[in-house]
């Protein structure tokens, strides 16, 4: 107990670091969930992908902490561009190979499940097997850096260095603590204009409630679905790299514990809910901490599983409730 | 037959009502589909429940079968509260039901089905079924006499080992009638029956309800074709809006004024004949 | 026509069972034919041949499914210990129709008992540690489906895998329970050496018994695991037996109506919690009951051994052989577990093959995988309508 309250603000701020990363990684499950009440499983491959889009971009540019700040920039949108493209890639592939057929077939919902667990499992073999795909096209020497060690943790190299900025209560913030809290945030309100504002957004919000009812009204049911998905792959993408900055490591397997973690945030706050799903991050993020403060970090993601399984026996609609589809009896 | 009371279900005599509806009402969020509808089921009696669409029917159809919980009123069957039992506790109490879309067990043949419905007053659990003790031996061959009875009263016994969904339309619809009977209940609720019926097999199936209502059940009866519901039904209920706007005989409820403006007011092409 | 596609959601839907066609499986096909229509004395004796065959299969050394470089009764008894667990996850997903996608934790549990009481915190005996791992997972099922059951489908599965990590990461870290080094030292199963059996050795198409490679009956050692596969293949039969005890009863009946339509079957007095709940500790009995062979054969476990990744490998045997349909179930267990020991190589490429085995199931032949609920789109009531509208032109 001690501990926690000694390390109050520290665990606070990496909390709310650890949740904004989640949120971002929730809201494609949430996006997905709400227009289609589908659970897309294969959602932590898309954030895994992007994390080596992340990294790959940052070895072939080769740049060293510590560079002139507009080239640690310029690197870090790229690294970002990159992340974003790829994973929205992902995620429209994972629209096209696994669900797609599904959806029109209005096959049950299990059965997509297991259509999305088939896809992330081999997708994430695909990245722990790269050194061996490298080596079918005859490519394993000249991708060395980006295969190689492929089951084992891929570093990633922070063009920026870290550095503090302020102290609270014996804890210094650092630049990216406030980085990835603040970008989360901002992209969280992006969405959130985005949803409720465009033309697109309408239309998502139309089909979670009412596709046949939405289909009438003119709106072109499947190129929501694809904008969905898209829209949520792009969010991992940029949580890809946010962690990545964080946490500065990334593997082929990194996506799963992340995407239940992530998963578990969106229905904690609500699933269909965007503003949910990035306060559902940080609750998690925060009851992580808090809990491996008073319990020992060993049972870290015990905590996370235990909420998991917590909320979907007894509030399963959250702490917001669902709000983008229709409510469920 | 299926008046063998099997000891948990409450009895009601003759003539008395035996399911009875007291000011239930319904809300699912701003909507009131049931707004203080009361009439009583007689025993022995075929009440049939029609009224425009969106009246209520079917989600009185619910309320009265268990699936949903009234807001306020009370539903008894034979003088007891339906309550918060279970759906299965209120088939064993002696109601049971077809749909107004077929759901049949389809991957399972006819008779399968059928025993399912005989299964509802079964007692045998793993161990009974594990050791083939006397229970389990007693039971099978019990819910078997029932089902092939039940499924000869319906015509069905030469199909006993068809896959379900490899039946014919008509068929399947028998199946779930037969399914229904053969959960043994007092009290025999059909959910649109004749859909999809040519005139002929409607006319066939109005001789099946006055028999099945002389082999002792009662029926309780949802219909659209007004020919068919005023043809066969003992007395008739009006929905509207929710709300119960006739009870009576065929006869009476046919002129009533409020009905018959019910009726007009809404699309005539929505209704399959005429008053 | 009055269908009235905009009335509100109720129960309204049409049986969906029926628009996704047959039942996944080899069950209802020709073969399955041929064979219920032999004369009994042959179905019997084809049968204990068949019976015969498999208890022979360590010793005859057979060229092409045997492994050369490990001792292939080590492997039947991988190959028989997945069958088991399928089994068991095939009464949960293909009968009563839960997707479990922790049933990984059930095998743990029970392994787990076995090594906990036989050799860190106690030394019982074999005989006793059997059950009381049997007795554990089922209390242990009884008590996580209690609550679990009540959620809807998908959201199942996903508690269920919550569950199956939270028995893993808890085994990893508690010290009494071994945590990360596990446990040592798990007690055989007791030896009884009465006589030796001897291996065939072929020489092209000659089989020779050779006098020197026997396998002792009934020694439970490390070298020669032939014992072990006998002892599961028994467990199997026993299992089996006990399967068709309770799908030709009403209790598989409501298991199959149930998974068929459940809202239906409960209005025709099924008691569908009950019977999933009933389900779910059959499965964990099994589950358990195999793990803890697992573990007096291993001698050792640790929590490496039950990995999420168990549990989707499970579920793709049953998936991949028909869920539901006990011998496509054993077909699948076969293959998930004997192709990674007969190609060694194969190994790593085993979770991929299955990925995209899943993904291609479950898109292509997604009938009887897991039965449908009743769905509130049109797709089905429009075939039965254009069927009805083309009974009333006909009137």
């Amino acid at each position: 107990m001690s501990f926690l309250i000694d390390n109050f603000v520290e665990l606070t701020v990496t909390g709310l670091v650890l949740g904004a990363v989640y949120g971002l990684v929730a809201l494609g499950y949430t996006l997905v969930y709400g227009v289609l009440q589908l659970i897309n499983f294969a959602h932590s491959e898309v954030w895994m992908f992007g994390s080596f889009a992340a990294v790959w971009v940052t070895v072939a540019l080769g740049v060293a902490p510590g560079s002139a700040l507009p080239v640690v920039i310029g690197v870090l949108l790229l690294a970002l561009l990159a992340a974003m493209t790829v994973s929205g890639g992902v995620a429209l592939l994972l629209e096209r190979v696994a669900y797609r057929r599904l959806i029109r077939l209005d096959a049950p919902k299990l059965v997509a499940l297991i259509s999305a667990i088939g896809a992330s499992f081999a997708l994430a073999e695909l990245m722990g097997l790269r050194d061996r795909v490298a080596g079918w096209f005859g490519l394993r020497d000249t991708l060395d850096p980006y295969v190689r060690s492929a089951r084992d943790n891929t570093r990633f190299q922070n063009p920026l260095e870290t550095e503090g900025v302020f102290t609270v209560g014996g804890y210094t913030v650092s630049n990216v603590d406030i980085i990835i809290i603040v970008s989360a945030v901002l992209m969280m309100v992006a969405l959130d204009q985005f949803i409720r504002r465009t033309r697109t957004g309408r239309g998502i919000r139309a089909v979670a409630q009412d596709s046949e009812a939405a289909a009438l009204m003119g709106v072109n049911r499947n190129r929501i679905i694809r904008a969905t998905f898209l829209v949520g792959g792009i969010m991992a993408g940029a949580a890809a790299l946010l962690y990545l900055m964080r946490f500065g490591v990334t593997r082929w397997n990194a996506g799963f514990l992340l995407g239940v973690k992530a998963f578990t945030a969106a229905v904690l706050g609500g699933i269909g809910n965007v503003r949910g799903a990035l306060l559902g991050g940080f609750v998690l993020g925060l009851a992580e901490n808090y809990g491996s403060a008073l319990i020992g970090s060993e049972w870290r993601d015990v905590v996370a599983f235990l909420l998991l399984v917590v909320i979907l026996l007894f509030r399963p609609t959250g702490l917001l409730g669902e709000s983008l589809g229709r409510a469920r009896a | 037959m299926p008046s063998t009371s099997v000891s948990e279900q409450p009895v009601a005599r003759n003539g008395a009502a035996l399911l009875s509806l007291d000011d239930v009402s319904i809300q699912f969020g701003g909507l009131k589909a049931l707004d203080g509808v009361s009439f009583d089921v007689r025993e022995g009696e075929i009440l049939g429940l029609i009224g425009p669409n969106g009246a209520g029917k079917t989600t009185c159809f619910n309320v009265m079968t268990g699936v949903y919980q009234p807001t306020s009123g009370e539903v008894r069957f034979a003088g007891e509260r339906l309550g918060r039992r279970k759906r299965f506790a209120i088939t064993r109490l002696g109601i049971a039901r077809t749909f107004q879309n077929i759901r049949l067990f389809g991957n399972m043949t006819a008779l399968e089905n059928v025993l399912v419905g005989a299964d509802a007053h079964h007692r045998t659990n793993v161990v009974d079924a594990l050791f083939r003790s006397p229970r389990h031996r007693r039971e099978e061959r019990e819910g078997e006499e029932t089902a092939r009875d039940v499924m000869r009263f319906l015509g069905l016994e030469r199909r006993a080992d068809e896959l379900a969904r490899n039946l014919s339309y008509g068929e399947q619809r028998r199946l779930e009638i037969a399914r229904a009977m053969a959960t043994k209940p007092r009290l025999l609720c059909l959910d649109e029956p004749a859909a999809g019926f040519n005139p002929a097999e409607k006319a066939q199936l109005m001789d099946l309800i006055r028999r099945i209502r002389d082999r002792g059940l009662t029926v309780l009866l949802i219909e659209h074709d007004m020919s068919l519901v005023m043809g066969v039904s003992d007395r008739v209920a009006v929905l509207e809006f929710g709300r119960k706007i006739a009870e009576g005989v065929p006869a009476d409820v046919r002129n009533d004024p409020a009905v018959i403006a019910a009726y007009l007011g809404t699309d005539v092409d929505d209704e399959e004949g005429d008053l | 026509m009055t269908e009235g596609k905009a009335s509100p959601d109720t129960e309204s839907g049409p049986a969906r069972s029926m628009a996704w066609g047959p039942r996944l499986g080899w069950d209802r096909g020709a073969l399955a034919r041929r064979t219920t229509a032999l004369p009994k004395p042959v179905k019997w004796t084809l049968i204990g041949l068949l019976v015969v065959v498999l208890y022979a299969l360590p010793l005859l050394e057979l060229p092409i499914i045997s492994t050369p470089d490990t001792d292939f009764g080590g492997v039947l008894f991988t190959v028989a210990s997945y069958v088991l667990v399928a089994l068991g996850l095939n009464i949960v997903l293909g009968y009563a129709g839960l997707l479990d996608l922790g049933y990984v934790g059930f095998y743990a549990i029970g392994a787990y008992t076995v090594a906990v009481l036989g050799s860190l915190q106690a030394q019982l005996s074999w005989w006793l540690l059997i059950p009381l791992a049997v007795i554990v997972t089922t209390i242990s099922g009884i008590l996580l489906g209690a609550p679990t059951l009540r959620v809807r489908g998908d959201y199942l599965a996903i508690v269920t895998l919550g569950f199956g990590e939270i028995i893993r990461l808890t085994a990893l870290n508690t010290e009494w329970l071994g945590a990360a080094k596990g446990i040592t030292g798990v007690p055989r199963p007791p030896s009884v050496e009465l006589f030796d059996v001897p291996h065939l050795e072929w020489e092209g198409a000659t089989a020779l018994i050779d006098l020197d490679d026997t396998t002792s009956f009934l020694s439970f050692g490390v070298a020669d695991q032939a014992p072990y596969y006998w002892l599961t293949l028994t467990v199997i039969f026993l299992v089996l037996g006990a399967d068709r005890m309770l799908r030709l009863s009403r209790i598989g009946r409501g298991w199959e109506a149930t998974r068929e339509d459940e809202d239906a079957a409960e209005l025709m007095g099924v008691p569908t919690f009950k019977f999933k709940l009933l389900a779910f500790a059959c499965g964990a009995f099994i589950g358990g009951l195999s793990g803890a062979l697992f573990a007096s054969r291993q001698g050792f476990i640790n929590p490496e051994s039950f990995l999420l990744l168990l549990s989707i490998l499970f579920v793709a045997a049953v998936v991949v052989g028909g869920a539901g349909n006990r011998w496509g179930v054993i077909m699948g267990a076969i293959v998930v577990a004997y192709l990674p020991e007969r190609f060694r190589g194969f190994e790593e490429w085993r979770l991929l093959v299955f990925g995209v085995a899943l993904l291609l199931l479950a898109n292509f032949r997604p009938q009887g995988l897991i039965p449908p609920r009743r769905a509130k789109r049109a797709q089905a009531v429009d075939e039965q309508l254009d069927a009805l509208e083309e009974g009333s032109a006909r009137a």
